[in-house]
Order: structure tokens, then sequence, then C-alpha cells
């Protein structure tokens, strides 16, 4: 119930909070963002290439890939990168939560443990200091999003597909790409891409939902947004490489018989991908505190203990 | 971070470090020149928008608290920062209305809008503090509400299934008006706020400061602004709490030279020089409320609200809220206990 307002109508009656926003945007400048984006998928799908694309960094600069003998002793690996990147004054720590091995294994019954308790980590400590005396500096590792690879090589997706995402579809935001997207054309892509929404369907995989716009949002973010929800999963080609194309430099791959570019929305999805992911960061951060967080919490937490 | 820090007697328990996963080396950024010129833009300050957007929708909870003798202009200086009537209105005690015999605390909230901003304003009165002939300890009932607050939010927070947006109703600015008598603070003044500084973000104003000259008042507020130093009375903004060079020059200047704020408030409004303004209308002259040649009630608006309100928040919540937190962490008996899941806040997260 509004209270009663001076009754002079000339009056401005300008009080000034409306300056909210903007004491709230001064503070989120200086203190920076920060994000935790997990990598997961077989090797060889371009997993690097592609995170480095998306953050114009070089992000593994002294890779060492190692030869199929290696492969067979190797377990999962957890490997974290921290990088910072500025723009505009607005600084970002994202931290790259890389999976090397998984799905490598002759037998990959258990590679996804390694993860999945990797996530839990991250969750328990953030309960951990969420619980303790200084609460001042928590820093907040836990996975926001992360991007599961499907290889554009077979006819959908894998039985390791299926059992990882069921597994951690309730710890973390899952965003399925799919893979080296320039092994296909066209049509190949619009039915790989409906057969994996059918299978995701199919076995129950909760994967992360874009929020619709809201109704006050101008109509190129309202159409944006319905683009960008109508191509999921994502179909994404990396490189680090820039070749000459039509007189201008552009991220590629150089064919015999053609360019492929990166940023070209025609080629392929890499632009919605790196659109989806940066105006949804806070939303993927929101939902895994809301959502993924407070459930392993109540759950934790109804088992006993602190 | 906030410099200076609120350390508890146990100095922090460290984490039980969980195996550290194998962390590459933080690959030093490039710098953007490389790629200025290749679609190099990723859109990270977009974030920010996304947030301040987020802000305006989701509106904000502002508590603020009066406390000061009854006749100080308390009611109406509110009114006048929030331009509506959301402070009860008395102009002189009616004659069913008594002196309040002990302190009572009397919560009202609004629900304002601007600039398609929402703010719920609660505005906490304190009728009955220092009118009383014995006014010993009349500062308990406030401390008392200002930590039942503090007490809700920890009790909220530690609940199994705790909702999504704690609501918020702890004190986030406390404004205590000073009578203008010229010369200098009251022992009661001193008392409630060597007391209450420690618990809440206390804005000490000198009320109807029309009854002083402008010299009266310049050394009233020297002499005031000394008292405090020379009791160790931290008022907001604290000077432990600056968080950056920027936010230290910022703040020496309004402690130093602004603080306490002389002013004058009202809620009618007169003719001047062809304008309607707020004001107080005597025989020697019309007082304007938002000149700042005649009183620095436009000093106060702005730093409360324009300038500080999201600082104010921030410092109860973070530095206040905690210190309160660590003191019932540390206390034998604990936290609450954990409360099972009630059928008001059962809410399914799945």
């Amino acid at each position: 119930q509004q209270p009663a307002q001076f009754t002079n109508p000339e009056t401005p009656g300008y009080v000034g909070f409306a300056n909210l926003p903007n004491q709230v945007h001064r503070k989120s400048v200086k203190k920076g963002f920060e994000f935790t984006l997990m990598v997961v998928g077989e090797s060889g799908l371009g997993k690097s290439t592609l995170i480095n694309s998306l953050f114009l960094t070089d992000l593994y600069p002294e890779r060492i890939i190692p030869g199929a003998a290696e492969k067979i002793e190797r377990t999962v690996q957890i490997e974290a990168s921290t990088v910072e990147i500025e723009e505009r004054g607005v600084k970002l720590r994202l931290t790259v939560v890389d999976t090397p091995g998984y799905g490598d294994a002759i037998n990959c019954r258990d590679c996804f443990k390694t993860i999945i308790s990797y996530i839990d980590e991250q969750f328990e400590r953030y309960l951990h200091d969420e619980s303790g005396l200084n609460r001042r500096h928590i820093v907040d590792n836990r996975v926001h999003c992360c991007f599961y690879f499907i290889s554009p090589f077979g006819h959908g997706l894998k039985p390791l597909d299926v059992e990882f995402m069921k597994a951690i579809h309730n710890k973390v935001n899952i965003v399925p790409v799919i893979a080296k997207a320039d092994t296909l054309c066209l049509k190949e892509r619009e039915r790989l891409k409906k057969r994996i929404l059918d299978e995701i369907e199919e076995h129950g995989i909760k994967i992360y939902h874009l929020p619709d716009a809201e109704s006050d949002e101008d109509e190129d973010f309202k159409e944006q947004t319905r683009l960008l929800k109508a191509s999921i999963p994502f179909c994404v080609v990396g490189s680090n490489q820039l070749i000459e194309a039509k007189g201008k430099k552009v991220r590629g791959r150089l064919y015999p018989w053609g360019v492929v570019e990166v940023e070209n929305p025609e080629h392929n999805d890499f632009l919605k991908l790196r659109t989806m992911l940066i105006t949804h960061m806070q939303d993927l951060q929101e939902v895994t505190q809301d959502l993924h967080y407070e459930n392993f919490r109540s759950e934790r937490l109804k088992r006993g203990g602190r | 971070p906030y410099a200076g820090s609120v350390e508890s007697k146990n100095e922090a328990a460290m984490s039980e470090l969980v195996p550290e996963p194998r962390q590459k080396p933080v690959v030093p950024m490039k710098p953007m020149g490389i790629n200025a010129n290749l679609l190099g833009y990723i859109g990270i300050d977009t974030i920010i928008e996304q947030m301040r957007k987020k802000t305006m929708k989701t509106g904000f909870d502002f508590n603020i608290m009066v406390v000061g003798q009854s006749g100080l202009g308390k009611s109406t200086l509110v009114n006048t920062l929030f331009k509506s009537q959301v402070s009860r209105k008395s102009s002189g005690w009616n004659r069913e209305e008594k002196i309040p015999k002990t302190v009572e605390i009397k919560a009202i909230g609004h629900v304002i809008e601007e600039g398609g901003v929402k703010m719920k304003l609660t505005v906490i009165d304190t009728p009955g503090f220092g009118d009383q002939i014995n006014n010993e300890n009349c500062w308990e009932p406030i401390e008392k509400y200002i930590n039942e607050q503090y007490e809700k939010f920890l009790k909220e927070e530690v609940n199994i299934a705790r909702k999504k947006r704690i609501p918020d109703t702890r004190v986030h600015c406390c404004l205590y008006f000073i009578s203008p008598t010229g010369h200098s603070l009251r022992p009661l003044d001193l008392e409630f706020m060597k007391h209450l500084s420690k618990v809440v973000n206390i804005i000490p104003v000198i009320a109807k400061a029309d009854t002083m000259t402008l010299e009266e008042k310049t050394e009233f507020k020297q002499r005031v602004r000394k008292e405090l130093e020379v009791n160790g009375i931290e008022f907001y903004p604290q000077k432990e709490f600056d968080e950056d060079l920027e936010d230290k020059t910022e703040n020496d200047k309004i402690r130093q030279e602004s603080m306490p704020f002389a002013v004058v408030g009202s809620d009618k409004e007169y003719q001047v020089n062809g304008k309607r303004v707020l004001g107080r209308k005597t025989p020697w002259g019309i007082i304007e409320v938002e000149n700042l040649s005649h009183c620095e009630f436009a000093l106060l608006r702005d730093f409360v609200i324009r300038t500080h309100l999201q600082d104010l928040k921030e410092v109860t919540h973070n530095i206040h809220y905690e210190t309160y937190r660590a003191k019932r962490l540390n206390d034998n008996g604990g936290l609450p206990p954990m409360t099972v899941e009630t059928e008001e806040n059962h809410e399914s997260n799945l």
C-alpha cells in the first residue's frame, strides 16, 4: 500500500534510490566476477581448442599430447587452470577444469567417479567454509557449468554419454556440445541434433535450460533467446589459427575445399555458444547456488553432521 | 575484502584440506591489443549490465532506524528523505498519545518505486528513547531489537531447506539525532553511540539545525566530532572498512568535514523565487530544506540514498552480521538447532 505522497504534483519528488543499481554496478566492477567451467569429453574432440577460441586466450601453452600406449595406463585426471580476463574494466576470473583421460580407457566403467568426486568436493568445501567462523574470503570453486562434448562421428549419444550425464545432471548445469562440427554437413547436423535431443528426453537427462526472455526485454533480445534455445545442442568448431579468407583474417580451419570460419554463424554455432555463455553466466551461477548446491547441502545436512 | 578485520577468538579453523587437483600455473592474460582488430571482443562487460538489470527487477530491502528524544524532528526528517509519509507523523503528542514509559520499537514498512527500482523501505522508530526521568540503559531494547534481527537471519541461514532470498529485516542504518544545544554531546548520546556503534551503522545527525547560526553550527560540529573521536566512537563510514584508496579519500572528506550533518526537515512547501520548495516559514525568512547554504539535508540524503545505500547494506551484512554470527558460534550452545522442514518453508528444490 503506497504511502501518501506529498500533495503538490509539481514537486519532482525524486529521492534518488533509483541510483542503487549504479552503486551495485560500481561495487561489482571493483570486485570482478568468478566463473568455473568444466569440460568433459573424449580425447581429440577439440575441447582445448574450443576453450581457447571462446576466451581468446591460450590456456594450454605447452601441451604434450600422450600417445595411445600412455593413455592405456592413465586414469581420469582433473586439471584446473585459471586465467584473468579483463574487458572494459570488468575483470573475469575464469577457471577451466579439464578432465583428460575421460573416455580413453578400454573399460570406462569408472571414469566418471573422479569427476563426480571433484564436483562434490567443491560443494563440500564451500559448505564447510560457509559454516565456518571467518567467512570473509570464501572462494567459490564450485563448478558452474559443464560443457559435455559429444562426438560427431556416432549416431547420437553413446552409452557412456548417457550414463555420465545422468550421474551429474543433479550436480551441475550441463550444456551438451557437438564437437568438430565441420565433419557434418548441414542436414547431418540437424539430424544429429534432433536425435540427441530425443535421446536426452528419452533417458530423462536434465540439461541446462535457458530461461525465457522476460516480457519487458527488447525484441532483439527475445529473438536472440529464441534462436539460442532452438539451436541446442550447439554444433561447434574451434580453432587457434588465423586464416586469410575473403581478404580478412579469420579464425578458421583451412581445407582444400574451403575455409571453415569459427565465427561465421552459417558455418557453425560457435558464436551462439559464446553468446549463451556470456549472457547466462550469472544465471548459471545462480542455478548452481540455488539448486545444485542447495540440494547437496540439504542432503549432506540430513545425512548428519555439520 | 575490507581492510582491517573482525577476528574471532579462535582463528578460523582451516578447512580440512581435500587433496588439491593438480593446478596448472596461471596463464598470463593476452594483452587485448593483439586481438583488438580480430573480432577480439568477448562481451564480459555485459555481465555487469545483466546484474544491474537483475537488481532493478528484484528490488531491494532497506531498513532505517531513527533514535533520539521526542520532538527532534525524526519522523519529519525520514518523511523528507523519502518524500513520502513513511514515518508516523506526530506534530506534538495528541491528548490520547502519551510518552511511552519504556522505549518502544515500531517498525513500519512501505514499498516505494522510482525509475523502475522497487524499494521495500522499513522505518524503525524508537519512541520513548531518552524521554524518561531515568534513562539508564534505555538503549538496551534497541540493541535487543537489532540483535533479534540478526538472529532471525541466522536462523534462516542455517536451515536445512532455506529460502532462496532470506528476508532481510536487519537494521542497515541508524540515524542518531543530536539535540542542537550548541554546547556538546550529552552523556546519553555518548552512552548510546558507544554501545550501538559496535552492532549497527550509526549516522549522527544534528537535528533542528535552524536554531544555530553558521558559526555556531561549524563550532558545534567540530566539538561533536572531537568528542566522538575522544570517546572512540566509530560512526559510519567506519575508517577500518574503507575498501580502497578511492573510498578512503571520499570517506575521509565526509568524516572530517561534513559529518555530523546538520539538518532541517519539512513536509510543507512554499513558493521561493518562482519554485516550489520544501521548507519552514518563519517571520524572518523561509528556510529551504534542500538549499545547501541553509542546511545539510541534501548532503545527508545524497550520502545515505544516492551514494552509500548499497554500502550501508554491505557493511551490515559483511561486518555487523558476521560479528554477531561469530559470537553465536563461539558461545556455548552454538547455533540454533537445525530445524526440520516445516510446512511453511518446504519447497521442493528438484
